[in-house]
């Protein structure tokens, strides 16, 4: 009982960070039908630039509030890493609008080749650990076998970030006026442009939406685990991307359902089945995911036409 | 990073003569101000590790180089396509005049020379580095350059028939290598199994397990495919890592037996391969049948997949990559046609992979990584997909440039003594698909003969070779 609760808490906030993440896959692949291979890499980019400036800030700076700290390295991540998605899409994305089918998923693994090598030769193959940023814990109740049940106050920064942040983001999908062209440009995308909607612009911000999520995931992950390397972004994105998927690609709640359930289910199965054997379940799911349920949970069933 | 001036002057009447210097500036300016807002964490500072803590280094030279190289070659590409536009834009003299007709295309002019060309360079290579570097040892390396070259060739050759012409994007590619490299290694060291028998044997069970992974995708579109294929190759390493029992995990299977001239080792000793032919014993004996060894596996594999081109089932690949649902309205069997792809070019890729086990003596389940594949799926990309000289281009320019870069030493001195090419070769990779998807989606060689011909062999340009949305 005592460590069904302990992994449930765990893997809630591993979950809240795969949503973060599977919300870009989600939004790129409702606006123009693509599998964005980068995403995962824009990721692991976004932690190492949260990584560089909460340097910057605490032994150049001297700022001594983690607290404060993690705030600035948020708000910068996310406009730096906004500026990569943006830049990725009009360099490696746009130009392929009309190409043949999988030409832009082609093109999106150049990138995220090319992502993960950059950041390799920028910043070395190492492991990259920072001190350990906010230790403290709260103890909710104790087993009988003295069992600590304890939620990290990192585990409950993660989830209250990521629960603001998402409000804000569902805002500005349904509500604004961006939301609004992003989700008709999802439906139609030529009836959109001739409605006067500028459907690259529309397009592009959607990108930037999806890295500063990434970007929010990524410093989460820094301040969770505290070590980020230059691969660590293939395996968490084929988690998220597993989770858009799960929850039905294309779906905002989706994602985050999705996450949840992934985040779940790999704490769960580490935890009571092999941990080495985590990995191969998150890639089992996506494999019987697609194969038997390709709408996912709450995914509108694709018809194709003629 | 748009200069709407230039780019579309081509399409307006006026033209100007000169490009817009002052627009191109600007536009290289806002381009190169975005490249140093990219660079400033990644390439400005780098973490730097003493003991435990993590400190920062400042290099913002290398950023500042950077930015001014992004925006030279903005500025370039401003003043090319400004030319060029120019060029295009006033007609010549025999445009408007002379009929259209099918020139033979540079392919074919290519083609003509460069086959027989490689296939002679290929066969006489162990013979030229003899001859170059004076000595059997001394040849060493060139010669494991070459196999290393053309186990990638192979395996360029053998994903092209599931990418290039059946057009069904394999992600997971190597997964049949490893399958193959652990059939020859498993078979051999617990059965004693010689290597002519395994190799039908890898090439048999890399196609069954082509089939069983085949079989689920079948009813998945490009993308979704791509994904799940990825997923098979990872669970498969997965699974050599942690499935200690059979496959010694991560620590890999070693002392694998040799591969022997169809029976006669290469020995020093009594019976041995030098010994028999009356030759004086050297350990390159070895490695030159090798070399010839994976020659002829990578001509099969060619020979094999021209053959199945012109038979039906080549032909189903080809319109199953045009456009799946007209080639399911017309009655092909896309279940059929698609599982032979993924059969047939899993089979090779259990021969490269015996042949990989074979040659290292040794596997491991890191060996057989995602990179892996993708460095692969890049040669058959930037081959330009379907095309069988354009694959093997890529394979010497993608994995022997690199190799080759290694050695020159002036390239030391103008970047440092720390400096290996083999750090960038990723990294290139990755900026070459792009830049292949951006500027020439079709590869390289984007230009490929029909298969089928009627009376006469006409020329489609790479243009009209446009693929619908299958």
């Amino acid at each position: 009982m005592e460590i069904f609760v302990q992994q449930l808490i765990n893997g809630l906030t591993l979950g809240s960070i795969y949503g973060l993440i599977a919300i870009g896959y989600t939004m790129v692949f409702g606006i123009i039908g693509m599998v964005n291979f980068a995403h995962g890499d824009v990721f692991m980019l976004s932690a190492f630039i949260a990584l560089i400036f909460f340097l910057i800030l605490t032994t150049w700076l001297g700022i001594s509030s983690v607290v404060l700290a993690l705030f600035i390295v948020l708000i910068i991540a996310m406009v730096l890493t906004s500026l990569w998605g943006w830049a990725i899409e009009r360099v490696a994305y746009r130009p392929l609008r009309g190409s043949f089918r999988l030409a832009p998923l082609i093109s999106a693994i150049g990138v995220s080749i090319f992502l993960s090598n950059f950041v390799q030769v920028a910043q070395g193959a190492r492991n990259k650990p920072t001190p350990p940023m906010i230790r403290d814990v709260i103890v909710l109740f104790q087993g009988e076998s003295g069992y600590n049940v304890a939620i990290s106050y990192k585990q409950i920064i993660i989830m209250v970030v990521t629960a603001v942040l998402l409000t804000i983001f569902w805002y500005v999908v349904q509500k604004t006026s961006l939301g609004r062209a992003q989700r008709a440009c999802e439906q139609d995308r030529k009836m959109a442009a001739l409605l006067g909607i500028n459907v690259d612009r529309t397009i592009s911000l959607t990108f930037v939406i999806g890295a500063s999520l990434a970007a929010v995931a990524g410093t989460m992950y820094l301040l969770y685990y505290g070590v980020v390397s230059f691969a660590d972004g293939f395996v968490p994105g084929v988690k998220a991307f597993t989770a858009a998927v799960l929850g039905g690609i294309g779906s905002l709640p989706g994602a985050v359902l999705g996450g949840l359930i992934i985040g779940l289910i790999e704490t769960f199965w580490s935890a009571y089945f092999s941990i080495e054997y985590k990995d191969v379940a998150a890639f089992s799911i996506l494999a019987i995911v697609l194969i038997f349920m390709p709408s996912g949970i709450l995914g509108r069933p694709e018809v194709e036409k003629v | 990073m748009n200069a709407p001036s230039i780019t579309t002057s081509a399409q307006t009447e006026a033209v100007t003569k000169t490009f817009d210097l002052k627009a191109a500036l600007f536009d290289s300016f806002r381009t190169a101000l975005i490249t140093f807002g990219l660079s400033i964490p990644i390439l400005s500072f780098k973490t730097e590790q003493s003991g435990a803590e993590l400190f920062l280094r400042s290099r913002w030279d290398l950023a500042l180089i950077i930015t001014a190289i992004v925006f030279g070659v903005r500025l370039a590409l401003h003043a090319f396509t400004a030319s060029r536009a120019y060029r295009q834009a006033t007609p010549s003299a025999h445009q408007a005049t002379e009929p259209v007709h099918a020139e033979p295309s540079a392919f074919q002019h290519v083609s003509k020379f460069a086959i027989p060309f490689f296939l002679g360079v290929a066969l006489a290579f162990p013979v030229l580095i003899y001859l170059i570097q004076g000595g059997l040892n001394e040849s060493r390396y060139w010669i494991d350059l070459g196999i290393l070259i053309l186990t990638y060739v192979m395996l360029g050759w053998g994903l092209n028939i599931v990418v290039g012409l059946a057009g069904l994007l394999d992600l997971g590619y190597v997964a049949f290598y490893a399958v193959g490299a652990y059939s020859y290694a498993l078979l051999s060291t617990t059965f004693g199994l010689s290597f002519w028998i395994c190799l039908p044997l890898a090439g048999i069970l890399a196609a069954f397990w082509g089939m069983i992974l085949g079989f689920p995708v079948l009813r998945l579109r490009g993308d979704y495919l791509a994904i799940v294929t990825l997923a098979f190759g990872e669970i498969i390493r997965l699974v050599l890592i942690n499935w200690v029992d059979v496959t010694n995990g991560g620590a890999g299977i070693s002392s694998i037996p040799r591969a022997t001239f169809f029976g006669i080792p290469f020995t020093a000793g009594e019976g041995g391969f030098a010994e028999t032919f009356g030759l004086e014993f050297s350990t390159m004996h070895r490695i030159i049948f090798l070399y010839y060894l994976i020659l002829v596996l990578a001509l099969l594999t060619n020979f094999v997949t021209m053959r199945l081109r012109k038979l039906p089932v080549g032909r189903a690949w080809e319109a199953l990559r045009e456009d799946e649902i007209a080639c399911r309205s017309l009655g092909i069997n896309t279940t059929n046609t698609k599982l032979t792809a993924f059969a047939i070019g899993a089979m090779f890729g259990g021969f490269a992979g015996s042949f990989f086990a074979v040659r290292q003596g040794f596997v491991s389940p890191e060996s057989f990584n995602f990179l892996e594949s993708a460095i692969i799926l890049a040669i058959v990309v930037m081959g330009g997909m379907g095309s069988q000289i354009g694959v093997a281009i890529a394979a010497i320019v993608l994995v022997g440039l690199p190799e080759v870069l290694r050695n020159l030493t002036f390239l030391k001195a103008v970047f440092g003594e720390g400096f290996d090419p083999n750090e960038y070769r990723l990294l290139l990779f990755g900026v070459g698909m792009v830049a292949m998807m951006v500027w020439r989606p079709r590869g390289l060689i984007s230009e490929r003969e029909p298969s089928v011909i009627l009376k006469e062999r006409k020329a489609i340009s790479g243009s009209l070779v446009k693929e619908g949305h299958g």
